[in-house]
């Protein structure tokens, strides 16, 4: 089976956000508002954090994307008391949400913050609701949820390759950040494959991943040159 | 015999008291819980219908009021059925008077610990999944496993020991509506010679196996924070230090309960100053356990110096925290400490006054052992915040009036301090405890 993994360039990164607007339009995330964010309740499962290093005039600032890391070893899944996140055979961290008891300790356990809660059912703007992804379940009130690799785009690839009678080709399950991202800074492809581009990326030298002292063994590489401060 | 038996008369006198006359003040007492209950039953509501959104709750601050509640009425349940087991096990005389007002703060306060973290869940309606998808690699299924156990156990240990009290008022209120619940409580219970029996091996038996359960559940509660990988929960020592903080709040606990029993049901001669004195002492040794797991807890992410440990250290000790924190080390140690370690002091109102103050500074201690770890997450960029909504402290609130206020019932209904155990402390206890003093004396044959 395939683990499938990503890989960000930080140094093409311009921090346009462009990947943050493609996914929630994808996935069908609510839109945040001003008083949401005060409340520190915003979901938004790709984030790109903004690291500013030193003062002025010696300053310097970092866009970092953040989606789910989708750990080989995944903190978020252990906790969970009912099974509702569990790591599938194609790599992937999934939550199921129909399952989830809405405790939190998986986003407790999650070292990179990244999981999100539901605090209120969601909403959108009148014109909007009509719009939704029909691909992605809209998700309750009271549950987690959390970036997935657009994972409904890997089934229509699989279903159109068994329609056309045909294995599955890497490049034809493409998250929606991936597609998006206009200075092409991220990667996505099969970790396992040895001559696929993320495979090869991941082990250039320019590489690493977020808190790997923890041993979670993250599936998204970052690039950066030089000395990476994390 | 004849004293003895007028002895007995007057015990059965002062003790059923409260079951037969009930004064303005009882009632007074139950309205004021209602109310404060009503008002945590229409905040629940609110909460049900609206979702969580409704508390102070956000990201990364997953975790607040509830489960800081859960964990604090977990410990006071630590009071009673331990506390006796571990009486009745020495054989020490001076439990005859507390055992049962400990094992029935045990067996009521465990049910608002399960409804505070039913209450934390974003969808209650899911609750049987936890059975239903139940996977046992996750430490919240150890407490539902445990915390059941508990339930059960100390429920069975709390009734067993009522057993012959029922039987007793069932033969006084024959023929009323409260006869008939006593007759049918009772379980045909006639006195004799051989029920006896069975029922002190029954009650050694509960004794022996409440205690390992009792360790187990405050261990399993504290693995909830200490299996994550968080920057200090991530920690050894959680075990014995809330199994060593739920009997501290437990005792502190007891010690209140007992104060009110003693003043409003008028048994100043059952619950004497050397229970106090002696639950005073035992208070005090735990505040010193306490101290030392606290400093050692924090000396260790101090002197280690881990940023992301550092930054949860700070939080405590000089940053939003601090308030909470120092005013903790003021009421779990510097109080009961000061208080206690002079005899002068440890009288029944000191005993009280520590014994609040413990209370106060074990909830501050879980709420600054959730909350400083979740506003600092270790990816250093998103920091939180946390202030409670009215609506989680309407359901604290409720839920402690609740509790009161099923205690309050449970002393209308049965005898608080257990009759046939007084009587026989005064039949058996002192020719026993004395033949085992003489046991102990060298040339004797005793074993």
């Amino acid at each position: 089976m395939s683990k499938w993994g990503m890989v960000i360039d930080l140094d093409r990164c311009t921090g346009c956000q462009a990947c943050v607007a493609a996914c929630m339009v994808e996935n069908n995330v609510p839109f945040s508002t001003p008083e949401i964010e005060k409340r520190q309740r915003s979901i938004s499962w790709m984030s790109v954090l903004t690291v500013t290093e030193g003062t002025y005039p010696d300053i310097r600032q970092r866009f970092i994307p953040r989606p789910c890391m989708h750990c080989e070893n995944p903190p978020c899944v252990k906790v969970c008391p009912v099974g509702a996140t569990y790591k599938n055979d194609e790599g992937l961290v999934a939550q199921i949400y129909t399952r989830c008891i809405g405790c939190r300790y998986c986003t407790n356990n999650c070292p990179y913050t990244l999981k999100y809660f539901n605090y209120f059912p969601p909403h959108w703007p009148k014109p909007m609701r009509k719009r939704l992804n029909p691909d992605v379940s809209v998700r309750q009130v009271g549950v987690v949820e959390k970036c997935t690799f657009c994972h409904h785009r890997l089934q229509k690839a699989k279903e159109k390759a068994g329609l056309e009678k045909r294995q599955l080709r890497e490049e034809d399950y493409v998250p929606a950040c991936v597609q998006t991202c206009p200075p092409r800074a991220i990667y996505f492809g099969d970790l396992d494959n040895p001559k696929s581009p993320v495979a090869l990326l991941a082990k250039s030298s320019r590489a690493f991943r977020l808190l790997e002292e923890l041993g979670t063994e993250p599936q998204v590489f970052y690039l950066t040159e030089g000395e990476w401060h994390g | 015999m004849g004293d003895a038996g007028q002895e007995h008369k007057k015990y059965e006198e002062d003790l059923l008291r409260p079951l037969l006359k009930t004064g303005r003040k009882f009632y007074l007492a139950v309205a004021i819980l209602l109310a404060v209950f009503a008002f945590g039953l229409w905040a629940w509501i609110y909460q049900v219908r609206n979702g969580l959104g409704v508390t102070g709750l956000n990201r990364p601050v997953y975790w607040g009021f509830y489960i800081t509640n859960f964990v604090f009425f977990i410990g006071i349940s630590h009071a009673g059925t331990l506390i006796s087991a571990i009486l009745r096990l020495a054989h020490a005389e001076w439990r005859r008077a507390i055992t049962r007002s400990a094992e029935v703060i045990t067996v009521l306060v465990l049910f608002f610990g399960v409804f505070n973290i039913i209450n934390d869940l974003g969808r209650p309606d899911r609750l049987f999944f936890i059975i239903k998808h139940a996977k046992f690699g996750s430490p919240l299924l150890w407490d539902v496993v445990s915390i059941s156990l508990y339930m059960a156990c100390s429920s069975i240990y709390l009734f067993i020991p009522l057993i012959p009290d029922i039987a007793f008022l069932r033969d006084k209120f024959k023929g009323t509506l409260r006869g008939f619940i006593f007759r049918f409580l009772s379980l045909g219970w006639t006195g004799s010679g051989k029920q006896w029996r069975r029922l002190e091996k029954a009650i050694s038996a509960m004794a022996v196996l409440v205690i390992p359960i009792a360790v187990s559940v405050h261990t399993v509660v504290s693995y909830v924070f200490a299996m994550t990988i968080q920057p200090m929960w991530h920690s050894t020592i959680f075990g014995p230090y809330f199994v060593t903080g739920a009997i501290f709040s437990g005792i502190a606990a007891l010690i209140i309960a007992m104060v009110i029993i003693r003043r409003s049901c008028h048994l100043e001669s059952y619950l004497k100053p050397v229970h106090f004195n002696n639950l005073g002492l035992l208070l005090l040794v735990m505040s010193l356990l306490w101290f030392y797991f606290t400093f050692t807890e924090n000396l260790t992410a101090f002197y280690g110096a881990e940023p992301s440990h550092l930054a949860v250290f700070y939080a405590k000790l000089t940053g939003p925290y601090a308030p909470f924190f120092w005013s903790m080390v003021f009421c779990c140690f510097i109080v009961p400490v000061g208080i206690l370690s002079n005899r002068r002091t440890r009288t029944i109102r000191g005993t009280l006054v520590a014994s609040l103050a413990v209370i106060m500074g074990m909830w501050l201690e879980r709420f600054t052992i959730v909350l400083p770890t979740l506003i600092n997450p270790r990816l250093p960029y998103h920091r939180g915040i946390y202030s409670p909504t009215w609506v989680e402290i309407a359901i604290t609130a409720g839920s402690l009036a609740m509790f009161i206020l099923l205690y309050v019932l449970f002393v209308k209904i049965f005898p608080i301090v257990s009759l046939w155990e007084i009587k026989q402390g005064r039949e058996a206890g002192v020719e026993e405890t004395a033949a085992r003093v003489r046991g102990y004396l060298p040339g004797t044959s005793a074993t």
